[in-house]
């Protein structure tokens, strides 16, 4: 039997499974969740390609999300234009505003990198809230009815939970076609070490900007998605530090720099984060971010390389000790 | 005379900025390595102070003491259970590490003292003094004097004391001072304490002065950001004088652009200088 067989199977079965779901469970509830675990895949997948794979730990992703849900909402305001047309715009405001940050943090280490993001999303946060073109702390509402199916406002969630299933499968077959690809090999080589990608001659600035502004056009994606769905975007909800946190948990948790890890991390904090918010009500979200940074600790201390790579470990070490055991983590990838 | 009374304001709350970068300045000189969970620090140097004064009612000296004390205690347990794992795993780790540890601490202080601002009630160091036309409440006056004596300390305990030249040899080459008697990993133990506990000091200083809310850790650790990327990463001096010159700017654009502007015109500082001169002021590399 085809060596692939299994991963192929398993992959199929899983679109299969995401295809079905809202139709087997259709109620209001669960279909709001699978929203949220597909648009929290989009974003942390898009974080993934320069956070995981070129391992530049961006912690202000927020910053293109935003960019990604303002820019749709402002051209509404301004000019009544459909949702739909801010995105090309957003993604290009994103990429600059990425090339902004990468050219001159990226000839630094990797801290300097993280630092920038923080600052750079906070001072666009709080600069957001000060703005009146852009509704300062109110933020921008969109179109409360459909003028036509191009605004795609729809009262069902079953329209949005297709759409975001589609860009998700896109970006996954984005990532997977680099992962084949030189640029995928480039990105692995700069995160397992930079000084000697670049002495084997690897453009390591160039492929880590290239790296960087795929990943806040994507970014930038999620968030045009977000607020075509909510109709509405505030400084916290675009530009908020919680968004990028949730960004970086969810990849991490599943497993940073993976193919499928974001969508693991998806699968498992979405609806425990749901849960928790209808256990504890409007009180949760406290103890959900409490809980989210004890999880972060948790998976820097005693597991980097996310549940993927616990899995890998316990798999090769029940197929027996003298076929291959895959070293532990700090070893492949420092 | 408004505006000597804006500069001299932001020049005290700049020293205590001073203070507590030179905490986040001496990890990175120490390991590379930057604690997200700086801010963090501060703000529960704050509710130390806080917790002292409620509970047990004791005065400024007990309650600044008892923050610096629990903080360097966080700060040794800090890098005892978690910092010294991380620092030879991957980076995403080591960045993950205090990432985390700041929203544990920040929201576990939301769900213990809620999101109200607090402050000290009056102590013996309510009041304000007269210099020369200039009103100044005596505890920010005591806080920032105080906060410069502590940050020079450090950079004398640092540069003219054995275990200052223990702890910079650690610094510079961790291998040859093994081989020379000095235990890298105590010396590292001990710089994360003394960081953690100027956190906690500044914390206790501005508590006296300041309301605060368990959000002023964000802000405050970006703060320390700015002030060490200004005055060069690992230099204490650096920080001294780039924590008196961030409190100026904040306190000149708060007055002249409003209280709203004063962040937005700190961190666009931050960006420029990462732009322009990534070494800082007194930095080398």
């Amino acid at each position: 039997m085809n060596k692939l067989f299994f991963p192929r199977l398993a992959i199929v079965l899983l679109a299969a499974a995401l295809l079905a779901y809202p139709l087997v469970l259709s109620g209001a509830f669960y279909r709001d969740v699978g929203v949220a675990f597909l648009l929290a895949a989009i974003s942390a997948s898009a974080w993934n390609i320069v956070g995981g794979y070129a391992g530049q730990v961006s912690v202000g992703h927020s910053m293109f999300f935003g960019l990604g849900a303002y820019t749709p909402l402002l051209f509404y305001t301004l000019w009544g234009w459909p949702p739909m047309a801010g995105i090309p715009a957003a993604i290009v405001l994103s990429i600059g505003l990425s090339l902004l940050i990468g050219m001159p943090t990226f000839r630094l280490t990797g801290h300097y990198f993280s630092m920038a993001t923080i600052a750079v999303a906070e001072l666009i946060r709080i600069f957001t809230g000060t703005w009146d073109f852009v509704g300062a702390a109110i933020g921008l509402q969109g179109p409360a009815i459909a003028r036509g199916w191009w605004d795609l406002t729809f009262r069902s969630e079953l329209p949005y939970y297709y759409l975001f299933l589609v860009v998700l499968a896109f970006l996954l077959a984005v990532t997977s076609f680099i992962e084949r690809r030189r640029f995928g090999f480039y990105l692995r080589a700069i995160k397992a070490s930079e000084r000697a990608a670049r002495s084997l001659g690897v453009p390591v600035r160039r492929t880590k900007m290239q790296a960087l502004a795929l990943s806040a056009a994507f970014t930038s994606v999620a968030g045009s998605l977000y607020v075509i769905k909510t109709g509405f975007i505030d400084p916290d909800s675009g530009f908020g530090i919680l968004i990028s946190v949730q960004m970086v948990i969810i990849a991490a948790l599943g497993g940073a720099g993976t193919l499928f890890g974001p969508l693991v991390g998806a699968l498992i904090l979405i609806p425990l984060q749901s849960a928790t918010n209808t256990w504890f009500g409007g009180g949760g979200s406290g103890l959900t971010y409490i809980l989210y940074g004890g999880i972060i600790v948790l998976i820097a201390r005693f597991e980097p390389g996310g549940l993927f790579d616990l899995w890998n470990r316990l798999v090769s070490r029940f197929r027996s000790s003298k076929a291959f055991r895959a070293p532990p983590y700090e070893l492949r990838n420092r | 005379m408004v505006v000597l009374q804006v500069i001299v304001g932001g020049l005290l709350l700049g020293a205590i900025y001073a203070l507590f970068s030179s905490g986040l300045t001496l990890i990175w000189g120490m390991m590379n390595f930057i604690n997200f969970a700086h801010g963090e620090f501060v703000m529960l140097g704050m509710y130390v102070a806080f917790l002292v004064v409620v509970w047990i009612g004791g005065g400024p000296a007990i309650f600044t003491l008892t923050a610096a004390f629990a903080l360097l205690l966080l700060g040794i347990a800090i890098y005892l259970s978690l910092i010294r794992h991380v620092i030879r795993g991957p980076m995403l780790a080591q960045i993950l590490s205090t990432f985390g540890l700041a929203l544990f601490l920040r929201y576990t202080a939301f769900y213990l003292f809620s999101a109200n601002f607090v402050s000290l009630p009056q102590t013996w160091l309510g009041g304000t003094v007269n210099l020369g036309g200039i009103y100044l409440p005596v505890a920010q006056l005591v806080g920032g004097v105080l906060a410069i004596v502590l940050t020079l300390a450090l950079h004398v305990l640092l540069t003219r004391t054995v275990m200052g030249s223990r702890l910079l040899a650690v610094a510079e080459d961790r291998a040859a001072a093994m081989l020379m008697g000095i235990r890298p990993d105590r010396m590292q133990m001990l710089a994360w304490g003394l960081s953690a506990g100027a956190a906690g000091i500044a914390g206790a200083l501005m508590a006296t002065a300041y309301p605060w809310s368990p959000s002023v850790g964000e802000t405050f650790g970006l703060i320390a950001f700015v002030v060490v990327a200004l005055g060069g990463f690992g230099s204490v001096i650096g920080s001294l004088y780039a924590g008196l010159i961030i409190g100026l700017i904040q306190a000149i654009s708060a007055f002249w652009l409003g209280a709203i502007y004063k962040d937005i015109v700190v961190y666009g500082l931050f960006v420029a200088l990462l732009w322009f001169r990534p070494q800082g002021l007194m930095g080398k590399a």
